[in-house]
């Protein structure tokens, strides 16, 4: 028995181990310190944790996309950051004549939900066209391939917004049922940001319903599991691999419109960085799985709000919040040592990724 | 084996042949080689391409060249537009015409970082018509590409780098050529310390960089003032261009409880700090200062209404002399709006200063060319003195620092937000 | 009733997928700030060019989707799909008239109007944009109609003087410093754009050149295929040797500027063999490639700049340091990944990239690297007092880096290891069951892509002279990995192909910086749809590709569609 398992153990194991438990070593050692020095109270740590939840929960969304096109293609969808830029962008002009007309203030649900089904339609309408002119034809190609088109996609679409739209930013007009903050058993937590996190839990609670419960998502999840087998069986996978895209765009553009609510300001280039960011929380929860993206978008958000204070203030490192996006980063790493399919990629770690 | 060579031939002759032709083959690639080495050591002995030959000869009815190298593409373009229409009313104001040789400027992106720089640099170094620069915007992209110019013999005057590296002392003989007509970012740095510390009253203070060479700069001369001046400086953080989420930084900053937040960067992430400060718990009271990269409209947009009460360093438009009136009428009528960033007075006063000091040096000749000897050009905007530019008097020094460094420190009201321009009047000046 | 729907289906269908293109090309600005150059001065610009390209470029392709046994249909189809193409435009003028786009979209301008109908107002404009898109579809149906050498020609031909009046400014520079025949350069262009007798002997020049090469060149190869293999074997060798000759004349041929264009293709060569290694060969995805590019500048930063202060080495004393910390960091950072397979692997590379980038940049690390002021005064490099400090001289320190690295590169594909890299590419586990030692082989492939990058990182910083954070963006891994992948994945010279095309083309056309991303992208998707080998494939890559391809013998691949 110990000698199978010695076996089994290579150097580069042990070497591997080594850098994660240094890492995770590290990381104990300064949220300790951090919490000796004592400079953040208890209501910071749930002001870290509720911003937190709040970015984490539009991650989650836009991750989910990814996730879904990672599931029925195997391809990393790099233009999906684009898909959710192109909504809130269009529907800002939308909003913007709304609010100068005073109609926003008045009626400030129609008006949201108008704001939503123009930002969902444009991005849906996107993704469906990214998916038909530019994946579509590459069916059966190598798997690099279609990456690189999404790059192209990627760049074309920012730059096409940029030109069409400007390079400047526009900023999405106030909400003022949504300004101030409510105390809830005594936490204040500000109104948006609970509305964005209930709306998350319910766009996402429908997304899963979708996928687990309806034909189409159960035809969905077949095409994922095997292209060939689900044709024979009479689904049709082009159409389905639309749907998907379909899905994907509106959830990207619900998750644009909170997203543009939340921090107002929209331009063409913000959707690159939020979409690095989805992709990765789709890869540490274990890409391909949906309850593991959502999973995954809540914990990278989690780990940019509370990482920097937790990790490094104690350690007396300068300007910690520099460093977040490579704590983040680490994280993933630590976590893919210890799960090489993420967090929840159990089901996936038989087949090939 | 060569069957055509066989005919004929018996199997000796044929290994004859054979051998003579690899002979011959090996005698035809030693040959090649020496041949290659001549040509290697000549290529790398041959001096590299005469592009600076100092003097340039403009032939009758034929453009003297100015070439511009700001950012025109990426989110900072606006900075470099803003420049571009500067020169272009500068020409327009000299009357486009230079001894009787119409001016022409042509212009590269420098994408706001050295290898943008260098490569702007360097196509315009590759052109040996052109007589002067004007650039860069960005302080990154002036360190490379300055002595690329300079090595080629072209002199150019910055309107908006404002690095101290720039002028040291120990920069180095690559910057003789250089020169600028924007304040150096001591200088800004503290006027902001100053008025924090003297006008306001806070005696602790916290700033944001963004990462980029201006802004930590700029941050670190504020802190450095601060101290300097007995204030406390709860905390140095920096954030990401491209963040948007500020709330974790700002409660991190809550927790020193800083009388006022400098943060010198750029529009987005200044945005979304402005916004975000009013929601953070612990800030309330705290002031917030930013500097003149986000003295720009579209930074209204995106900080919205929560921008009033905040505070701006920037060049002092209200001592700009009479002229700056005509000139903000002229920018209305020829681009049909107001200047986008606070530049575009300075990069006038680089182009008139070139302009001005071509017609001093430039040599008309009797078949009614131009010849301009650029290093003399050089040394007449060296010498500039009392010069009565839009920004002010400009005087340089021996290391090419032109400016009338005028910094003042604005205060925005919900008017400014409401039009969407930025406040005209200075609410303090460190001089009379 | 259905055979003439099928008649004109064609040119709407592709004149409606043109009209929306072209719609966007004119909405997002590009023909309006194209036509501030002129192609032909003072006759025609680059934006009128560019929508003229358009316009035919649908009607030839409606043409050519036709497939009508009618002899008609096909040049129908093509005056049908220029005109719908015309007929979006001539909307857009109509209802930019009516209200204003320009709150919407800032490049509905007036003067995009002014342009689209030559200047004309009311309907006479309209009238105009219609003709000229009817215009477009006739010439396209020529063009369709004539025998396809002619065509070739003409395109060529028109498409040369194009390319001359877009690189006028680069052109321009390095004819006139031949002294003697600067004077051509005076009668081809004046000061914007081409004179009309140089593009007209432009034109007339080529398509001499193609007619007879066309008529003739059959015969030159095979009489080269006739030749004995002496004489080919001697024709190659001189071949070679004028390679090697143009090679090392070039930077002085071509002048300061385009030398600095060579020298960053240069740059992009040495990083993409270095990916080619990682991707190509070993088919392992990484997206964090520029972290090692920017440990070999930094390391070389360190050990030379006396703005740091730690060490004043001089180039080559930290050359080595750079390479063999490169490496280092390659191995180390490979070992925590070598379990994690496809975008796993990608995400945790790309990590790394940005890892670095941040700790370089950060103010935690500011003593030792200088954070986000980077580090300056970097030595150039020299080699018994000779100095490479110009383009032109940098040049060949980077002609020799390349020369080593694609030598390094040539020995390795065939090598043992190459071959268990590209078993391993080709199948993992079955690479494993022949005995392949998976952990070593795959260290191996990191530790040398990493090398190289980190060659190319030092090389870099020495011709910078400073280093800055901001250079290490993760879109440099990316334009790396599509430009292995665009040269063809796998083969050496696809990646200078590849650096050439997606690095050195854009270089040329800075001065568009607006528009450069916009037609990159496009231009990646579609090069992946129509040519995935990509441009140079390596020959088996592409035999797998086109495999079923072959098998059923199709028509041939329409070589003219540019």
């Amino acid at each position: 028995m110990f000698q199978r398992w010695k076996e089994s153990i290579t150097p580069t194991d042990i070497v591997m181990w080594l850098i994660g438990g240094t890492l995770l070593l590290m990381v104990i050692w300064g949220s300790v310190a951090t919490l000796v020095a004592g400079k953040y109270t208890g209501r910071h740590w749930i002001d870290f944790v509720i911003f937190g939840l709040a970015q984490g929960s539009i991650y989650a969304l836009i991750a989910t996309g990814y996730t879904m096109v990672y599931g029925v293609l195997r391809m990393i969808n790099f233009a999906h950051g684009e898909v959710f830029m192109s909504g809130p962008y269009t529907a800002y002009f939308v909003a913007a004549a709304m609010y100068r007309s005073d109609f926003l203030d008045k009626h400030p649900f129609t008006a949201l939900f108008v704001i939503f089904v123009v930002a969902m339609a444009i991005s849906t309408m996107i993704a469906y066209f990214l998916e038909k002119i530019a994946y579509r034809p590459l069916r059966g190609a190598p798997r690099l391939i279609p990456l690189i088109t999404a790059i192209g996609a990627s760049f074309f679409l920012q730059y096409m917004f940029r030109g069409l739209y400007g390079s400047g930013f526009q900023a999405y007009p106030v909400i003022k049922i949504f300004e101030g903050a409510w105390v809830i058993f005594g936490i204040r937590i500000l109104k948006f940001q609970l509305v964005v996190i209930v709306a998350a839990i319910l766009l996402m609670a429908a997304l899963y319903s979708f996928i687990m419960l309806t034909r189409a998502g159960k035809a969905i999840r077949a095409v994922s599991e095997d292209k060939e087998a689900s044709s024979l069986m009479g689904i049709n996978v082009d159409g389905m691999i639309s749907t998907t895209f379909i899905i994907g765009g509106m959830a990207a553009g619900a998750a644009g419109v909170l997203y543009a609510l939340m921090f107002k300001q929209v331009h063409f280039f913000m959707g690159f960085i939020p979409g690095i960011k989805a992709f990765t929380a789709a890869v540490l929860g274990g890409i391909g799985n949906i309850p593991g993206a959502m999973l995954g978008g809540i914990f990278l958000g989690l780990i940019e709000s509370v990482g920097p204070s937790l990790f490094l203030d104690g350690l007396g490192i300068p300007a910690p919040y520099q460093l977040k996006d490579a704590i983040a980063f680490t994280m993933l790493v630590l976590v893919l040592i210890f799960r090489p399919m993420g967090i929840m990629g159990e089901r996936l770690a038989a087949k090939k990724a | 084996m060569n069957s055509h060579l066989g005919y004929g031939f018996n199997q000796q002759q044929v290994e004859f042949f054979n051998t003579v032709i690899q002979k011959g083959e090996e005698l035809m690639k030693r040959i090649l080689t020496l041949f290659i080495v001549l040509i290697a050591v000549f290529c790398l002995a041959m001096p590299a391409a005469a592009a600076g030959k100092g003097v340039v000869k403009i032939k009758k009815g034929e453009p003297v060249h100015i070439a511009y190298w700001f950012v025109i593409s990426g989110p900072n373009t606006s900075l470099g537009m803003d420049t571009v229409r500067g020169i272009e009313i500068a020409i327009e104001d000299f009357g486009k015409k230079i001894k009787g040789h119409p001016i022409k400027l042509t212009g590269e992106d420098t994408g706001c970082g050295p290898e943008g720089g260098q490569a702007a640099a360097t196509k315009i170094a590759s052109d040996p018509s052109v007589v002067a620069a004007i650039g860069s915007n960005c302080s990154s992209a002036a360190k490379p590409g300055v002595p690329i110019l300079w090595a080629a013999g072209i002199p150019s005057v910055s309107p908006s780098n404002t690095a101290p590296y720039l002028t040291d002392p120990k920069r180095g003989d690559g910057y003789s050529g250089y020169l600028r007509t924007c304040h150096n970012d001591t200088v800004q740095g503290a006027v902001a310390a100053q008025f924090a510390k003297d006008v306001l009253k806070v005696t602790s203070a916290a700033t944001i960089h963004d990462g980029s060479v201006y802004a930590e700069q700029l941050a670190q001369v504020f802190a450095a003032n601060f101290k300097k001046m007995g204030g406390k400086i709860t905390a140095q953080e920096a954030v990401s261009p491209g963040d948007t989420d500020m709330r974790p930084v700002l409660t991190s900053i809550a927790t020193g409880k800083p009388g006022l937040i400098y943060y010198p960067i750029f529009i987005a992430e200044g945005g979304h700090i402005t916004r975000q400060g009013k929601e953070v718990s612990g800030l309330e009271k705290t002031k917030m200062m930013g500097a003149d990269g986000i003295f720009s409209p579209d930074f209204y947009k995106a900080a919205g209404e929560a921008a009033v009460g905040m505070y701006h360093t920037s060049p002092d438009f209200s001592a700009f002399p009479a002229a700056y009136k005509d000139f903000l009428k002229k920018h209305q009528e020829k681009y049909g709006k107001k200047p986008e960033a606070p530049f575009h007075a300075h990069s006038y006063d680089a182009a008139m200063m070139i302009l001005k000091s071509i017609d001093k040096v430039g040599v008309a000749g009797k078949d009614g060319s131009l010849t301009i000897d650029r290093m003399k050009l050089r040394d007449a905007m060296y010498a500039t003195k009392g010069f009565k530019g839009m920004t002010g008097t400009l005087n340089c020094d021996k290391y090419g620092d032109c400016a009338d460094p005028r910094i003042a420190v604005y205060e925005t009201n919900i008017d400014n937000i409401k039009k969407g321009e930025m406040p005209t009047m200075p609410i303090w000046k460190p001089y009379k | 009733m259905t055979q003439t729907r099928s008649l004109w289906e064609h040119g709407v269908k592709t004149g409606i997928i043109g009209g929306v293109a072209v719609l966007v090309i004119a909405l997002v600005g590009m023909v309006e700030s194209f036509h501030r150059r002129d192609i032909i001065a003072e006759v025609i610009t680059m934006g009128q060019v560019l929508l003229l390209i358009g316009g035919v470029f649908i009607g030839y392709i409606a043409a050519k989707r036709t497939g009508s046994d009618e002899s008609l249909a096909p040049g129908l189809n093509a005056v049908i799909g220029s005109s719908v193409t015309g007929g979006f435009l001539a909307f857009l003028v109509i209802v930019g008239r009516l209200i204003n786009l320009r709150a919407v979209l800032v490049n509905a301008s007036p003067m995009l109007y002014k342009l689209l109908t030559l200047g004309h107002k009311g309907v006479a404009g309209i009238f105009i944009i219609l003709l000229i898109g009817m215009g477009c579809g006739v010439f396209a149906a020529a063009l369709f109609y004539l025998p396809r050498l002619t065509r070739r020609v003409i395109i060529l031909s028109l498409s040369s003087m194009i390319i001359a009046g877009v690189l006028q400014d680069l052109i321009r520079p390095v004819i006139a410093a031949w002294g003697p025949v600067a004077v051509v350069s005076e009668w081809l262009f004046t000061g914007n754009g081409l004179t009309v007798s140089g593009s007209i002997s432009i034109v007339i020049l080529i398509a001499v050149v193609m007619t007879a090469w066309a008529l003739k060149g059959q015969d030159i190869k095979s009489g080269y295929g006739n030749l004995s293999g002496g004489s080919q074997r001697g024709i190659k060798i001189s071949a070679f040797f004028m390679l090697a000759v143009v090679l090392l004349a070039l930077p002085h041929i071509l002048g300061l500027f385009l030398s600095e264009v060579l020298t960053i293709v240069g740059l992009y060569v040495l990083l993409g063999l270095g990916l080619n290694i990682v991707v190509g060969y070993a088919g392992m995805l990484d997206l964090g490639y520029v972290a090692f590019f920017a440990i070999g500048s930094y390391v070389t930063a360190v050990l030379t700049s006396p703005e740091l202060g730690f060490f004043s080495l001089t180039f080559w004393q930290a050359l080595p340091f750079a390479v063999v910390l490169g490496i280092f960091f390659g191995v180390l950072l490979g070992i925590p990944v070598l379990k994690m397979r496809g975008d796993y692997l990608a995400i945790a590379t790309l990590g790394f990239g940005e890892i670095i980038r941040i700790l370089v940049l950060s103010d935690f690390l500011r003593p030792w690297l200088g954070g986000a002021q980077g580090a300056g005064k970097i030595p150039k490099a020299a080699i018994m007092g000779y100095q490479f400090i110009t383009p032109q001289q940098i040049y060949y320190l980077i002609l020799a880096g390349c020369i080593l690295v694609v030598f390094i590169s040539l020995r390795l594909k065939g090598s043992r290891l190459g071959r268990a890299w590209m078993a391993m590419r080709e199948d993992e586990d079955v690479a494993q069951a022949m005995g392949i030692n998976l952990v070593a082989t795959k260290l191996l492939a990191f530790a040398t892509g990493a090398g190289f990058s980190a060659l190319s990182g030092a090389i870099f910083a020495s011709k910078l002279g400073s280093v800055y954070p901001h250079s290490f963006n993760v879109i440099i891994s990316i334009n790396i990995l599509c430009l292995i992948i665009v040269g063809g994945m796998g083969s050496i010279p696809g990646v200078i192909v590849g650096a050439a095309a997606l690095v050195g083309l854009p270089e040329l056309l800075r001065e568009f910086a607006e528009y450069r991303l916009l037609v990159y992208g496009a231009a990646l998707v579609a090069m992946m749809i129509l040519r995935p080998e990509g441009l140079w494939p390596e020959v088996r890559h592409k035999m797998e590709l086109h495999a079923e391809e072959e098998n059923n013998i199709g028509e041939p691949e329409p070589s003219t569609a540019t």
